[in-house]
């Protein structure tokens, strides 16, 4: 059934590569490379609390890792991934009351989206190092 | 009766009527639900974070350890796992087409995310009960 060839070819619908990229789309696209991150990012959650219960040479492999500069990237890249999905979500929720389809609306939302992602992402990092005094 | 001319039907139009797959609404609503209960979760865990980052052994597992901190951990990898879960199966439907690898990867990803979520309250709970 599945594989029956439909009787009329009919036409598709034109895909990403025929508009112009806007914003709106970039976010969209952005919302979802994001949640792949986080996704595959979840090991690192999983690495730090098994690490944790596995004993002190675990976790100290897993500090290891966490403080090295690829670490650093790594772990900064997954908090603006995190408050990118974060700030993403909302804007989904926004849009599930039926409000901000406007065009001025969608505009503004996208753009409230990638500066409040970076914004919180540096935000969260400077009182991650004022607390931990640049450990 | 609808046996002859269906040639002239859209596949659209021979199944409209006959019933939704009553599955679209729970993924909705899960996906919401879930996306909910992350928004304050992930602050959460966020915050923990900062606060363990370059902490001894001793004091991860102390604070790791303790209920008002291993509640919501748990709560959020379970909400987290879920979320990955119906999100990434979206994803694999949206772009994966073929039959055989649709399956394959919608398996894979309810493996992973599960053996991620069990994973992690395992390591949780070893943490609070210690053994």
């Amino acid at each position: 059934m599945a594989d029956s060839k439909p009787v009329i070819e009919r036409p598709l619908s034109p895909h990403l590569q025929i508009y112009r990229p806007m914003l709106t789309m970039m976010m969209s696209i952005v919302h979802r490379i994001t949640g792949v991150a986080l996704f595959f990012g979840t090991l690192l959650l999983a690495w730090w609390l098994i690490a944790v219960a596995s004993g002190p040479s675990s976790y100290a492999a897993f500090q290891w890792f966490a403080g090295s500069f690829i670490g650093r990237i790594v772990l900064f890249g997954y908090t603006w991934a995190l408050f990118h999905h974060m700030l993403g979500g909302i804007r989904h929720f926004i849009w599930d009351t039926g409000r901000g389809f406007g065009v001025n609306e969608r505009e503004w939302l996208a753009r409230a989206t990638l500066i409040g992602s970076v914004a919180l992402t540096l935000v969260t990092w400077i009182i991650a190092y004022a607390v931990r005094g640049g450990v | 009766m609808g046996q002859s001319n269906s040639s002239m039907r859209t596949p659209l139009g021979r199944v409209r009527g006959l019933g939704s797959a009553k599955s679209g609404t729970e993924h909705f609503w899960l996906q919401r639900l879930t996306a909910v209960a992350n928004l304050p979760l992930s602050l959460f865990v966020i915050g923990l974070i900062i606060s363990t980052a370059g902490s001894n052994f001793a004091a991860v597992k102390a604070t790791l350890g303790s209920p008002l901190v291993a509640i919501p951990l748990l709560l959020f990898v379970i909400s987290a796992a879920w979320h990955m879960r119906i999100g990434m199966q979206v994803i694999i439907e949206d772009y994966v087409p073929a039959e055989g690898p649709k399956v394959a990867l919608l398996l894979a990803n309810t493996f992973f995310t599960f053996a991620v979520g069990i994973g992690c309250v395992f390591a949780i709970l070893k943490i609070s009960f210690g053994v």
